[in-house]
């Protein structure tokens, strides 16, 4: 499909999904899936899973909570592994929300794993970041921690339906207050809900599209637009330095420069840069992958 | 870089209730370095056709216990001929007596792994069948 720039951009609003293993990102998928459909539109889920750090293979669960969805033609689902990409997100998860959006899907759902890192590319290949924590006051300093919080446009506290919510809500809410905004950015709003009960997802759905039209009213659509080509291509630059540098045997022309480093009459610093310039000649001279 | 990894569906169709051996062989794949999609229990064929159509995989590996194999397998083959999955190797797994696995064989199943199959055995013989098909 469509290469680099002559690729059609149809408009799908493109949600990201994140929170704590197990806070309930894949149920909330497949209930704003739901709500979506109900309202007409086509939904396409990307569910990334870690990728095993030991063998590089990865079991990718997700659907299992999404599983009725699978027999209505108006939803895709794509399972992928983070294979290590640094950053967590799959390179692929990228080119997949462009085949989605191409395929004129109306709402696009990016779930991914963890905290930290991962959030931020999410941010950036996303329109609207919805994070999805739960009840209990750990997992809350847990995410304040990895700055997730900052993130947020929405924010869900799942499993309403457990003890504890209605704290965590006004916990969250007391926490947002604290972060200064200017008088026209968008607040996040905190919402209560219960992916597995179905409970409070057409309010998310409504925050979710009026993030959107405050994103086309302000502009910050456009400025976001920016942002995610700008990340996309620095990140393809960093897969191909790494790949030129660290590739197998990619090091073995270089060794002896890494030798004068131990024997202290390089710097490690300069050595990387000579490793660097010597990469930019061998990525020169060879075809460069999309 | 390293290639794709090899992308094997499991799915446990059927009404028997047991996932164990199913997670095993999921997890046998996973440190063999594969991308293992699993779906949990109790799918239909049409589910797992559809979810393996959409996921892309190289095998769809189906596991049952339930003896229903001979209506069951057939479904899934004909809704995988239907779907145009043509070049997706189907593996049957479970407990399966003897004497269906030559019919299985013939309905077009790449392989019948029967429930005592060892885990290298299974990692072997996903790597053996997906390198012998024809290139895409
Ligand atoms: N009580 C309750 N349980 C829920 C709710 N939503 C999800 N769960 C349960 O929480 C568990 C995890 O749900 P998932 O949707 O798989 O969570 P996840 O965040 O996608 O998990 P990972 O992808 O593994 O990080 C499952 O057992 C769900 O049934 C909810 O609203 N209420
Ligand atoms: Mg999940």
């Amino acid at each position: 499909m469509g290469g680099a720039g002559g690729r059609p951009r149809r408009g799908a609003h493109v949600v990201g999904l994140t929170g704590a293993p197990g806070s309930g990102k894949s149920t909330l998928a497949r209930a704003l899936a739901r709500v979506a459909r109900a309202r007409g539109r086509t939904v396409g889920v990307i569910a990334v899973d870690p990728s095993s750090p030991f063998s590089g293979g990865a079991i990718l669960g997700d659907r299992i909570r999404m599983n009725d969805l699978a027999l209505d033609p108006g939803v895709f689902i794509r399972s992928m592994a983070t294979r290590g990409a640094l950053g967590g997100l799959c390179r692929a998860a990228a080119d997949a929300v462009d085949l989605m959006d191409a395929a004129g899907f109306g709402l696009v759902l990016v779930e991914t794993v963890g905290v930290g890192q991962d959030e931020v590319d999410v941010m950036r290949l996303t329109h609207s970041v919805v994070v999805v924590s739960v009840p209990g006051l750990g997992d809350d300093i847990q995410a304040l921690k990895a700055g997730v919080l900052e993130i947020a446009d929405v924010h869900v506290v799942n499993k309403a339906d457990r003890e504890g919510a209605d704290r965590t809500l006004a916990e969250l809410r007391a926490m947002l207050t604290l972060v200064p905004a200017a008088a026209d950015a968008w607040m996040p709003p905190v919402l209560g809900a219960s992916a597995a009960r179905e409970e409070g997802i057409e309010a998310v759905a409504d925050a979710l599209d009026g993030h959107l039209a405050h994103l086309k009213t302000s502009g910050e659509l456009e400025r976001r637009r920016r942002t995610m080509v700008t990340a996309r291509v620095l990140r393809i630059v960093q897969d191909l330095v790494a790949e030129t540098l660290l590739g197998p045997g990619a090091l073995d022309a270089d060794r002896a420069q890494l030798e004068r480093v131990l024997r202290r009459e390089l710097t490690p610093h300069a050595c990387a840069r000579a490793l660097l310039g010597r990469a930019a000649e061998r990525g020169r001279s060879r075809d460069v992958r999309p | 870089m390293t290639p794709d990894p090899i992308r094997v569906l499991v799915a446990k169709v059927g009404l028997d209730g047991h996932d164990r051996g199913a997670k095993v062989v999921a997890r046998c794949l996973r440190d063999a370095g594969m991308d293992v999609v699993y779906t949990g229990l109790h799918r239909t064929p049409e589910e797992v056709v559809a979810a393996a159509i959409q996921e892309d995989v190289d095998v769809l590996g189906v596991s049952l216990l339930s003896g229903a194999h001979l209506t069951l397998i057939p479904k899934i083959v004909e809704l995988m001929r239907e779907a145009g999955a043509g070049d997706m190797l189907l593996i049957v797994g479970g407990v399966i007596p003897d004497e269906d696995v030559p019919a299985l064989r013939a309905l077009g199943a790449a392989d019948v792994l029967l429930q005592d199959s060892p885990p290298e055995t299974i990692v072997h013989r996903v790597r053996e069948l997906v390198a012998a098909r024809q290139p895409r």
